[in-house]
């Protein structure tokens, strides 16, 4: 048991009293989603690597809550898409996509996965953002552990601060229907 | 008793005549050039013949050459190597755009099946007798051959590229 | 797509229909992949299986095709560097040295003893993380998964020395035509002195833990084995071969960059299944630390790089001061260097066996073709036969053993 001060999460603006601590629900909500935000690693080349020294001990990304990584779509909340991407694997990871359930969000780590990176070519899809909507683009070929990480607590703050009811606004559905989902 | 190189041609040009031709030694590797007709019997010969011994193969790719002759657009190159003796030799065959076959050597090397696989995918060379010839990299509904040299590197799809960066005009489009 | 979606038309099917067990027990379909958590890559295998028991396989690829060999076509010699970084990326140093040492071989460049220990040692710490990832990937597919991170802290040590030297973590793009960029730091050598003076230690603990262990002895013992002519003929180098028994070694057969001042010994197993690969694989990393220690020991002073002005970037105060030194910058820079005709093969030991280039150049101021022979694409072939018969687990198993990367399967 180490003896050093864990930094405590700051607890949301709210009205305290004896026994009771009113809040809004956004914020207790975004509190939870943001602090337990379970990955799926969609790994394909070598930021999936990057990625593998982002979970051992060194660089520790269980630390933001991302303690289970989960490989099954329909139990995890964030989907990091990490590698190139080429057009005979698109399909694949949109069908990954549709099978995740609301809410969800997606990190694109790497240069290939945001845009397509080096590999200008006929046969890699420029940038993952072409068959599903992305939240945080981290860049880098590969990114540091340290870039990966910042990605992750930039999605945590967006979560954070997203309405409850965001996934079921027009904006919303206008933004699904963009992309044919 | 070393493998030489003499030895290699005199042996080949006794069993071939003129089907093998331009004995080379290519920097470090010697090499040498077959008809297409007699391609497998060639790599069957250098493999089974207890002297020359060349049981592994180590590579097979194609090469597309636009600017040749026509004889000589298109050619498929296998290196093939000996341990005992620590030997390599390289075996290229040119074909022609009308006739783009040659026989398969899946029946003498395994591994030279997905190879022969990614040269038809590259190239649209037809491997005659090959059991399984379909692309392997690229998509299967892909009708282009994308390594020959008319083929763009770039996704032509792309929206998103300013032409004026790239230097690229209407004129050298 | 259509391997996306199993149609009915598929041979599968159709066997399926013809046969039934027994004792009424059907054939069935299971379609391992793209994404699954414990294929290190994305390739997919669709297996007919009786059971538990696998009868068939068919295996799909090119879910990572990059074309490299198009893009190496349209870039300069400088710049088709960073594209073998990106093959094997778990050791790719070794990839972008056997990238120089081809162009050397094309040039006809002599590059100084120093430098020429310096890319070896920097070529075995490349190959003691790859087998440093495929020996605890393995350990974490038979569900121990502390050797991982155990192991992972002294690859994070082996990250550092090459940021010491090029400033690169994992896709290194190091080297340069006849040497490397700069001198290696103090800072580097002494991270290298108490890398070599920690992992050893480390690893005869990680060694322990697995080689005498019951459960992953059950596991691994006779589990897709290969004999030694089948394993010939399907093209098989490096360690999985060795496992097999033959001991064909690139850097015994055609010593390389100074390989033949070096002793070390070819660990060569028996029966090739994956406890014989995993135990030649860690015996290959106490041969590496061996080398890296004979390396340092004889490491002459000397120049870093070959005398070649056409083709080596000189020092920057050179360029802003003199004429000549401008000329050679500016032309090397724009990819104008002077080039041979010619057709070269050079092969060296990469981490999974003879990594091969087939480099043909017409003059021009990039190759006119560049071919790949990739150790993963040859091998892979071999895993459907070595599957048959096994069970479903004793496949992952042995996915995991064989090492492929899917960076190098599709290139």
């Amino acid at each position: 048991m180490s003896d050093s001060k864990t930094n405590m999460v700051a607890p949301p603006e709210g009205v305290t009293g004896e026994g009771f601590f009113a809040t809004k629900l956004n914020d207790v909500v975004g509190l939870a989603r943001a602090n337990s935000l379970w990955p799926l690693p969609f790994a394909t080349s070598c930021c999936g690597i990057e990625f593998m020294a982002t979970m051992a001990s060194h660089y520790d990304l269980a630390r933001f809550g991302s303690e289970r990584v989960s490989f099954s779509p329909r139990q995890a909340d964030m989907l990091m898409v990490m590698g190139t991407i080429s057009k005979k694997m698109a399909p694949i990871l949109r069908q990954v996509y549709e099978q995740m359930a609301e809410p969800r969000w997606v990190i694109s780590v790497g240069a290939c996965a945001c845009s397509g990176g080096v590999f200008d070519t006929y046969s890699v899809l420029q940038g993952i953002d072409k068959v599903i909507p992305v939240d945080v683009y981290v860049p880098g070929c590969p990114p540091r552990p340290e870039q990966i990480v910042e990605g992750v607590m930039q999605l945590q703050e967006l979560v954070k601060n997203e309405s409850v009811r965001r996934r079921n606004s027009p904006e919303y559905k206008e933004l699904l229907a963009s992309y044919n989902l | 008793m070393a493998l030489e190189t003499a030895y290699i041609q005199e042996k080949l040009t006794q069993k071939f005549g003129n089907k093998v031709l331009n004995f080379a030694m290519n920097r470090d590797i010697f090499s040498f050039e077959a008809t297409p007709d007699a391609i497998h019997e060639v790599i069957r010969t250098l493999k089974v013949d207890e002297d020359l011994n060349f049981h592994f193969l180590t590579d097979l790719c194609g090469v597309h050459y636009p600017d040749n002759d026509s004889q000589h657009l298109f050619a498929v190159v296998y290196h093939l190597h000996n341990w005992v003796e620590n030997v390599r030799v390289r075996v290229t065959t040119y074909l022609t755009d009308e006739n783009l076959e040659v026989n398969s050597i899946t029946d003498l090397f395994l591994c030279s099946n997905w190879m022969e696989r990614e040269t038809f995918d590259f190239y649209g060379i037809n491997f005659i007798g090959h059991p399984q010839l379909k692309r392997i990299l690229n998509m299967e509904e892909m009708v282009s051959f994308p390594m020959r040299k008319e083929f763009p590197m770039e996704d032509s799809g792309r929206t998103d590229k300013d032409d004026r960066f790239f230097g690229r005009t209407a004129q050298n489009l | 797509m259509s391997d996306l979606l199993l149609l009915p038309e598929h041979r599968y099917a159709k066997i399926i229909e013809q046969t039934r067990n027994e004792d009424g027990s059907e054939l069935s379909i299971l379609n391992l992949g793209p994404t699954h958590p414990a294929t290190h890559g994305i390739f997919q295998n669709i297996l007919l299986m009786d059971g538990e028991k696998i009868l068939d396989a068919e295996p799909t690829i090119g879910y990572i095709h990059r074309a490299f060999e198009k893009i190496a076509e349209n870039r300069p010699f400088y710049q088709v560097n960073v594209l073998t970084d990106r093959m094997n990326y778990c050791s790719s140093p070794i990839n972008n040295m056997a990238w120089w040492m081809t162009v050397e071989k094309l040039l006809e460049i002599d590059v100084p003893k120093r430098a020429q220990y310096l890319r070896v040692i920097v070529m075995e710490l490349a190959r003691i993380a790859d087998h440093l990832i495929c020996n605890s990937i393995l350990g974490v597919d038979t569900g121990a998964y502390t050797g991982f991170l155990y192991v992972f802290q002294f690859r994070e040590k082996i990250y550092e020395i090459y940021e010491e030297i090029c400033g690169a973590r994992l896709t290194t793009n190091m080297g340069r035509i006849g040497g490397f960029e700069r001198d290696w730091s103090d800072v580097a050598f002494k991270k290298l002195d108490t890398f070599l003076t920690d992992f050893p230690v480390a690893w005869k603990e990680f060694e322990n833990l697995f080689e005498r262990n019951r459960i992953f002895i059950d596991r691994t013992v006779n589990v897709g084995p290969i004999t030694a002519e089948k394993a010939m003929q399907y093209g098989l180098t490096g360690p999985n071969l060795r496992a097999a028994g033959i001991d064909y070694d690139v850097r015994k057969a055609q010593p390389y960059s100074s390989y033949e001042d070096f002793e070390f010994d070819v660990p060569v197993g028996k029966s090739g299944d994956t406890y014989d690969r995993f135990c030649v694989r860690n015996e290959e990393v106490w041969q590496s630390l061996s080398i890296i220690k004979q390396a340092l020991a004889k490491l002459p002073e000397g120049p870093i790089h070959a005398d070649v002005p056409d083709y080596y970037l000189p020092p920057k105060e050179d360029v802003y001061h003199n004429m000549e030194s401008l000329i050679y910058h500016f032309k090397i820079v724009m990819g104008e260097v002077p080039v041979p005709v010619a057709e070269i093969y050079h092969a060296v030991e990469g981490g999974n066996g003879e990594l091969g280039f087939y480099l043909v150049t017409d003059g021009s101021r990039t190759p006119y073709r560049l071919h790949f022979r990739r150790p993963c694409f040859i091998y892979y072939q071999a895993y459907t036969e070595m599957i048959k018969g096994g069970m479903l687990s004793d496949a992952i198993v042995i996915l995991s053993s064989l090492n492929v990367i899917a960076g190098e399967l599709d290139a």
